[in-house]
């Protein structure tokens, strides 16, 4: 039985390792997009948690840059006292906020946004936004790194891994056919994206003043993004934990039961 | 349960192994209990139901003498300012005359004790079996006692919202409310 | 251990013994979940049935809460299986122990069928039991793939609509077919309501062959990895409390490795491509099935041929239903072949191979060891089972369970 288990377990490794080495081969060699680098996210591992200042930080990035296009429909207002600040300064940060609602008589108005709202959108509706940004809908946000291969990662490296057309190599503006007009990005699948560097230092002013440079208006918006995408991340990791000690100390339980039923048959 | 038990053998120490039944039993136990509560628990109403469970109503533009309706946890909210006739013959109302006794000013106080006799808020569902009461918009039939007259079985409320007559046992019920500022009044 | 075979139970307790004279579940339990006789040399591998009940029955718990809370519309479906995960109480627990429940009962049932092949749990006089098994299977297959669909991500929507589009390699009423389960022109709402009805149906069909699946083990009762048959009450032991706790054991291991998924990688298994929106005017550039159906997904794309890949695809589950009549052996367990057990490593090794060819793009070298490995897994069913069975010279079968395991004990 143990012969049995060894063999079985060393062929599954080997084979297993076999496998991973071809796929990264075929990773490396089908795709021109540069590995986003991996960078130490607040959030990692097991015992990770948000960090609620730079998660703070990145709804004002969020807020002031990316909200002009993209939309975070699934969270609402009221999602944001999770990010560590009480109903009043939510409410202050949403006073200006005016959302379409229905008067009694059915006509559309505007009026002041309400903690129970959902995210104000850019566009009515993804034709109207796909009409307003050359026939692609900007995507989302809500849950916007899940939705990606190494989330947190990629969506950083995309943030600032913008070559403006005066840095590439004719051999890039060659093969991926690229423009003046074109936005170069050396993460994007196929390179020519449509959205135009988003972020630059000094794009916001941080309430906290932190210093705004590319790189960490960046770090702060994938926080907030990885936040909303993933609100109940630390409930989630310390339920984990409590239910793993318990399911250890009733599997060490269950052995000596096990055991001490056995012992007469052995 | 059964006659038949754990073979007995000559093995072990039984006390030692009635002891891990025991222990491994009682922590099965709480193992069950603490899967079965998020269970129930899921349930429950959801985070976007609870943030729709209050809701904050703007007074300023209802006229005296005029009605508003708002829907709030799903029912019909009555927010009425009523005139100074209104309130008197509310106030005149002996309570010996009453189905559901209340005085006038026990149902225009709000959360914070502060009594507002001109707002009366009250949640728009007749006790008798559900119904909407009627009264409300201008045009409306306001029923004997010039309050709310509800068309399924003709209970009528006077202008305090009391029951007077027909079928209903309750006066209209009165949700919590408070006044945050001298317009507004949340509800919930 | 008199009480363990065949001994009418009686009851102490007088309310137990009235309903039981009326309606005998008590007896029943006792007879088949207390001193049931259980050969009494199981490995851990015996485990897994247990395991994948407790599973079943969890995957049908968590499934029912969430069904409270699904909309299965398609511009809702999307947004509600977010507002679970966000907003409803437990709701992100709920759906983790879900999406990955469905995993972890497909790692139970894949470790069950290969303990079954492995030991010959299927020869007779258990092949029902075995095909009871297969149809479960198939069952759990398609309850997973209607499964994955609800939440309405590019995964689901694209998975969807090149699963069925398979039956469209019919000849003359594929397409006709094909409308038919869509009920609809393309994957659109009706596909998506259809769905949802027979993910929550399914299940229970799964519980009611399960019913029989025991019932059909508890006529012969349980293969052991000896595969000899028990001579008398020195083999075997009453299943409770020997097995109820070895499973209990089995179980709580099993979940903490199930757990150590849910709460700290929940979407490891999945694919990052499910949270966007179904669309269908956008094909995401790699479709790919949950792991689980890799290996079959890997077979229906080695065969350049539409209507032969779906064939070979559904062949392979196929024969898994006449493997009892497949295998000539005299011997069950693979403990005492000592050639074919090479080969059993050898298939799971051809199974894995094509599960990662199902996972990579049809493309350089995954193309020809996909076709070599498919080749290879009928090769293994349809002639080294029949041929090695006959020319191959099992080792000596120990005289009894008794004795093989005490004299394993020294």
């Amino acid at each position: 039985m143990r012969k049995f288990i060894v063999t079985g377990a060393i062929a599954l490794a080997a084979l297993a390792a076999g496998a991973f080495a071809a796929y990264g081969e075929s990773v490396s060699a089908s795709e021109s997009e540069a590995k986003p680098p991996h960078r130490h996210w607040h959030f990692e591992g097991p015992f990770g948690t948000y960090d609620r200042a730079a998660a703070q930080r990145g709804y004002q990035v969020y807020h002031e840059v990316c909200a002009a296009c993209h939309s975070l429909s699934l969270l609402a207002y009221r999602n944001l006292m999770e990010l560590g600040l009480n109903e009043n300064q939510v409410k202050d940060l949403i006073k200006d906020i005016q959302v379409p609602d229905l008067n009694d008589d059915g006509a559309p108005i505007e009026r002041p946004a309400r903690l129970s709202d959902r995210f104000k959108k850019p566009f009515p509706n993804t034709a109207a936004a796909a009409a307003a940004n050359n026939g692609k809908a900007p995507p989302d946000l809500s849950v916007i790194v899940k939705a990606r291969e190494e989330g947190p990662d990629y969506i950083h490296a995309l943030l600032t891994g913008y070559v403006p057309f005066d840095k590439l190599t004719p051999k890039q503006i060659k093969e991926f056919d690229v423009t003046k007009d074109d936005n170069f990005n050396k993460y994007f699948p196929g390179h020519k994206i449509g959205m135009p560097p988003p972020l630059a230092d000094d794009k916001v002013t941080y309430v906290d003043g932190t210093k705004a440079t590319t790189d960490q208006e960046a770090s702060d918006v994938v926080e907030f993004l990885a936040w909303a995408s993933e609100p109940h991340m630390e409930d989630r990791k310390r339920t984990g934990v409590r239910v793993i000690l318990f399911l250890l100390a009733m599997a060490g339980l269950m052995y000596a039961v096990k055991r001490s039923v056995w012992s007469d048959k052995h | 349960m059964a006659a038949s038990s754990i073979p007995a053998g000559g093995h072990g120490d039984p006390t030692r192994r009635d002891f891990l039944m025991v222990a491994t039993g009682a922590l099965g136990a709480v193992g069950v209990a603490a899967v079965a509560w998020p269970f129930i628990n899921n349930l429950n109403p959801a985070a976007d139901t609870l943030a729709l469970s209050s809701v904050e109503v703007n007074v300023q533009p209802i006229a005296v003498g005029q009605a508003v309706t708002v829907k709030w946890r799903g029912k019909p909210l009555f927010i009425r300012h009523r005139t100074p006739e209104e309130i008197k013959e509310a106030e005149a109302v002996p309570l010996s005359q009453l189905r559901d006794p209340q005085t006038d000013n026990s149902r225009v106080t709000d959360t914070a004790k502060k009594v507002r006799p001109e707002w009366l808020v009250q949640i728009g569902v007749c006790t008798h079996l559900g119904c909407v009461p009627l009264g409300n918009k201008p045009g409306d039939p306001k029923g004997p006692f010039g309050g709310w007259f509800c068309p399924c079985h003709g209970s009528a409320y006077d202008t305090s919202g009391r029951i007077r007559q027909g079928p209903a046992p309750k006066n209209l019920e009165i949700p919590p409310y408070l006044f945050t500022s001298d317009t507004l009044v949340r509800v919930g | 251990m008199a009480s363990s075979h065949g001994t009418p139970p009686a009851f102490n307790n007088k309310v137990i013994a009235w309903i039981d004279h009326r309606l005998p579940i008590f007896s029943y339990i006792e007879k088949e979940y207390h001193t049931f006789p259980t050969p009494r040399n199981f490995n851990y591998f015996w485990n897994f049935g247990a395991i994948a009940t407790v599973m079943l029955v969890l995957m049908i718990a968590t499934g029912v809460v969430l069904a409270t809370n699904y909309t299965p519309h398609t511009s809702m479906a999307f947004d509600s299986v977010e507002r679970i995960m966000r907003d409803v109480p437990s709701g992100w627990l709920m759906r983790y122990l879900h999406m990955n429940g469905a995993s972890f009962f497909f790692i139970a049932v894949y470790v069950h069928i290969f303990r079954g092949m492995y030991y010959g749990s299927y020869k007779a006089p258990r092949e029902l039991l075995w095909i009871l098994g297969v149809i479960i299977f198939l069952l759990m297959m398609a309850t997973a793939f209607m499964g994955y669909v609800l939440p309405w991500g590019q995964m689901s929507f694209w998975g969807a609509t090149v699963i069925t589009n398979l039956f469209s390699a019919i000849p003359v009423v594929g397409d006709s077919i094909v409308t038919w389960l869509w009920g609809g022109f393309a994957v659109e709402n009706p596909t998506l309501n259809r769905f949802y009805a027979l993910h929550y149906l399914l299940p229970f069909v799964i519980v009611a062959v399960v019913a029989l699946h025991v019932v059909a083990l508890h006529v012969h009762g349980s293969n052991n990895p000896l595969g000899i048959d028990p001579k008398g009450p020195q083999d075997t032991v009453p299943f409770h409390p020997y097995y109820t706790m070895k499973d209990g054991f089995g179980v709580v291991v099993f979940l903490i490795v199930y757990a150590a998924f849910v709460f700290f990688s929940p979407n490891m298994l999945g694919d990052a491509a499910n949270y966007i929106e179904a669309n269908p005017l956008v094909t995401p550039t790699h479709i790919v099935p949950e792991w689980y159906f890799l290996p079959y997904y890997a077979i229906l794309r080695a065969i350049p041929d539409k209507l032969g890949g779906v064939l070979a695809m559904f062949g392979a589950i196929a024969v898994l239903f006449v493997l009892p009549w497949l295998d000539t052996s005299r011997v069950r367990s693979c403990s005492f072949r000592p050639i074919y057990k090479w080969f059993m490593f050898v298939l799971v090794i051809d199974v894995v191979v094509l599960g990662v060819c199902g996972a990579n793009p049809p493309e350089g070298w995954y193309v020809p060891i996909a076709q070599l490995a498919t080749v290879y897994y009928f090769f293994h069913f349809l002639i080294l089972l029949p041929v090695l069975g006959k020319i191959e010279r099992p080792r000596p079968l120990p005289p009894s369970i008794a004795d093989a395991v005490l004299k394993k004990a020294g």
